[in-house]
């Protein structure tokens, strides 16, 4: 199969380096290689200290920085190895240091059901989405048609309307169908395609040299085949963003469950941690222990998933800024 | 522009093979965007138009909708609970968007004079981007607790008496505010990523002229990424006007509160409770469409304002 390294990049031109993420971005934690350090001035003695003094005033602030974002997070998961009367405590190492939080919250909430449901819904919303995005970019990167860039435009002028405007038609469809109750409605509309992620792709399609797609078809490729074989294989990195994009979003999304969720036992991880909290915390016996440890249980697949893909997610963030 | 397979748009004699073939094109194009087309009728299209006459009825989904023409519209104009959403949002935005601009500009600034450390910083400004929405509402709740919250207790050590931040409706915006910065990562990123893109002859021959950090900065790199800026300031004003999730995990729901929650209650919160709680499905249409109305009005203001202040390599 081909692989990225195998085409020839023609992609040169400003236009097509904007198209490209791979352009855009150094790769991970390496400057680009034009950014010298500094102009090589003559440096004077006292012009040093005061670059010396800039350089531990930016280190410090970075450093503070750094501790009010990953902070909130250390307590989180040092609070969840507390007993009840110390969570408040505010001490980085518990005092008592006990597992019956984590022994307690799946005793106490149908944790394996949930994560369980949270899976279905994340594996078949990122995976539908991406293939069905991937090919409806496809269509709009790779022909031309008539009413094609109006349709393009239709597809752009979706992703500025208010979720709110088709919340309660949709909630409707899915009632007049049977389904409000299950796992379906947070998934199936992903099976057409979602605008941000066709946007995206259809901007790495377009990057694609022309000569290979040509190449293809005289050897007697078909459209699916030039597609799946090459346009596929070729853009898996916006693929992967795509997916691990939605996988988040469906993972963590709250609004879809309490619209569609019922019954504790059909509930994906945030509906679920969002019940545990109004039943144990706000308003409940106060035993915080609970929501603070499935929180963990939550947040923990997402941060792996971070670590496994960081790359990724940090080349698809700053891409879709540059869109802009 | 996107090279295509099918030939220039200028009318060309055709064979009747190409014919065949270009027609062909048209049918496997459309096969490709047949998904989307197909969702797009059934789960936009339709809606919108549904959710428009339902904004005109009075619609409960047991019962059928009756029409009620305007009055829902009308309707909102007196409820004192639309205009004190609106307020609270308008509040947190005005607040909050800013504020997450001006950080993460000023981090990204920061950044770009670390070198190879920028990664591992990166990193852990994106952490709480990872955060589920909900238990962000739950680390809200505790680290702002007025008692034996993280926050107070540090404030404490600077001799400040902290506020009830999750009990004092005065307060509990602000809370909100903070807490939503916490999530600014990816703005950082997207911030570092548009520092790159600035030619570093630019700053090299500014340099050469005399200029210091703070010019280059501010007369050159700020205004060189004002187009991301701009996105970012929109992008964020969007969400923001749609806040929901943590609030509504920290502040509503099922338990109930013992204090009044009017501080916390967003106009997408208000929105959800008239829909899915008092099943006033018509209302609810009709808040939305204000909602859209409100938001299509403020991104307009914006792209006006930007006209002036944006500045686009090679002109618009």
């Amino acid at each position: 199969m081909a692989t990225r390294a195998d085409i020839p990049r023609t992609s040169t031109t400003p236009s097509a380096r904007l198209n490209d993420p791979d352009a855009l971005i150094p790769s991970d934690g390496v400057e680009p290689p034009h950014r010298p350090a500094r102009p090589s001035h003559p440096v004077t003695g006292g012009k040093r200290r005061r670059r010396m003094m800039g350089k531990i005033i930016i280190g410090a602030a970075l450093a503070l920085a750094t501790l009010m974002f990953i902070y909130p997070l250390i307590w989180l998961l040092s609070a969840s190895f507390k007993p009840r009367s110390e969570v408040f405590d505010n001490k980085l190492i518990p005092e008592t240091f006990t597992l019956d939080n984590y022994v307690r919250v799946w005793q106490e909430a149908p944790l394996a059901l949930w994560i369980g449901n949270t899976a279905i819904v994340t594996i078949l919303g990122a995976v539908a989405v991406t293939i069905s995005s991937a090919l409806v970019a496809w269509g709009f990167a790779r022909f031309r048609f008539r009413g094609r860039n109006v349709l393009f435009g239709v597809v752009l002028a979706t992703m500025m309307l208010p979720g709110a405007v088709t919340m309660i038609p949709r909630f409707l469809i899915w009632d007049g169908l049977g389904m409000v109750g299950t796992l379906t409605p947070l998934w199936a509309a992903n099976l057409f395609g979602s605008a941000f992620y066709i946007f995206l792709l259809r901007q790495f399609f377009l990057t694609l040299p022309n000569e290979v797609f040509e190449a293809a078809r005289i050897d007697g490729a078909n459209h699916w085949q030039q597609f799946w074989r090459i346009g596929v294989p070729l853009c898996k990195p916006a693929m992967i963003v795509t997916l691990i994009f939605e996988f988040q979003a469906a993972w963590t999304d709250l609004m879809g469950p309490l619209i569609y969720l019922r019954d504790s036992s059909t509930f994906t991880v945030p509906r679920g941690l969002k019940a545990l909290v109004d039943q144990f915390g706000v308003a409940g016996e106060f035993a915080w222990e609970i929501p603070i440890t499935a929180s963990v249980i939550t947040t923990i697949p997402m941060i792996i998933l971070f670590f496994v893909a960081q790359k990724h997610f940090i080349k698809g963030v700053a891409t879709t800024g540059v869109k802009g | 522009m996107a090279s295509v397979i099918a030939g220039k748009k200028e009318k060309v004699q055709l064979r009747p093979g190409q014919r065949r073939n270009r027609r062909r094109n048209v049918r496997a194009a459309l096969l490709f965007i047949s998904p989307w087309i197909l969702g797009m009728l059934v789960f936009t299209a339709w809606p919108i138009f549904y959710s428009g006459y339902l904004s005109l009825t009075d619609y409960d989904v047991i019962n059928d909708p009756t029409f009620i023409g305007l009055d829902n519209y009308a309707q909102m104009l007196q409820d004192p609970k639309v205009s004190l959403a609106l307020w609270n949002t308008f509040i947190y935005t005005v607040v909050s968007v800013p504020l997450q601009v001006l950080i993460s500009l000023a981090l990204a600034l920061l950044l770009l004079r670390v070198g190879r450390a920028s990664g591992f910083f990166r990193t852990a400004f994106y952490l709480p981007n990872m955060t589920p929405p909900v238990a962000i509402g739950i680390i809200l709740l505790l680290i702002f607790n007025g008692h034996d919250g993280l926050v107070n207790e540090i404030l404490e050590v600077f001799g400040i008496d902290g506020p009830a931040w999750t009990t004092d409706p005065d307060w509990i915006k602000p809370g909100l505010i903070l807490m939503n910065l916490w999530t600014l990562g990816a703005s950082v990123i997207i911030f570092l990523a548009a520092l790159h893109n600035v030619p570093q002859e630019m700053i090299d021959s500014a340099r050469v002229d005399g200029a210091n950090s703070w010019q280059v900065t501010t007369r050159i790199t700020v205004p060189m990424i004002s187009g991301t800026i701009f996105f970012i300031f929109i992008v964020n004003t969007i969400a923001s006007f749609q806040t929901f999730t943590e609030a509504y995990t920290a502040y509503f729901g099922a338990g109930g509160t013992t204090y009044s929650t009017d501080a916390a209650l967003f106009y997408v919160i208000y929105l959800f409770q008239q829909a899915f709680e008092f099943l006033h499905m018509g209302y609810a249409s009709a808040m939305a469409w204000l909602l859209f109305v409100i938001i299509m009005a403020v991104t307009a203001v914006q792209v006006l304002i930007s006209r002036k202040l944006v500045y686009y390599e090679g002109g618009r």
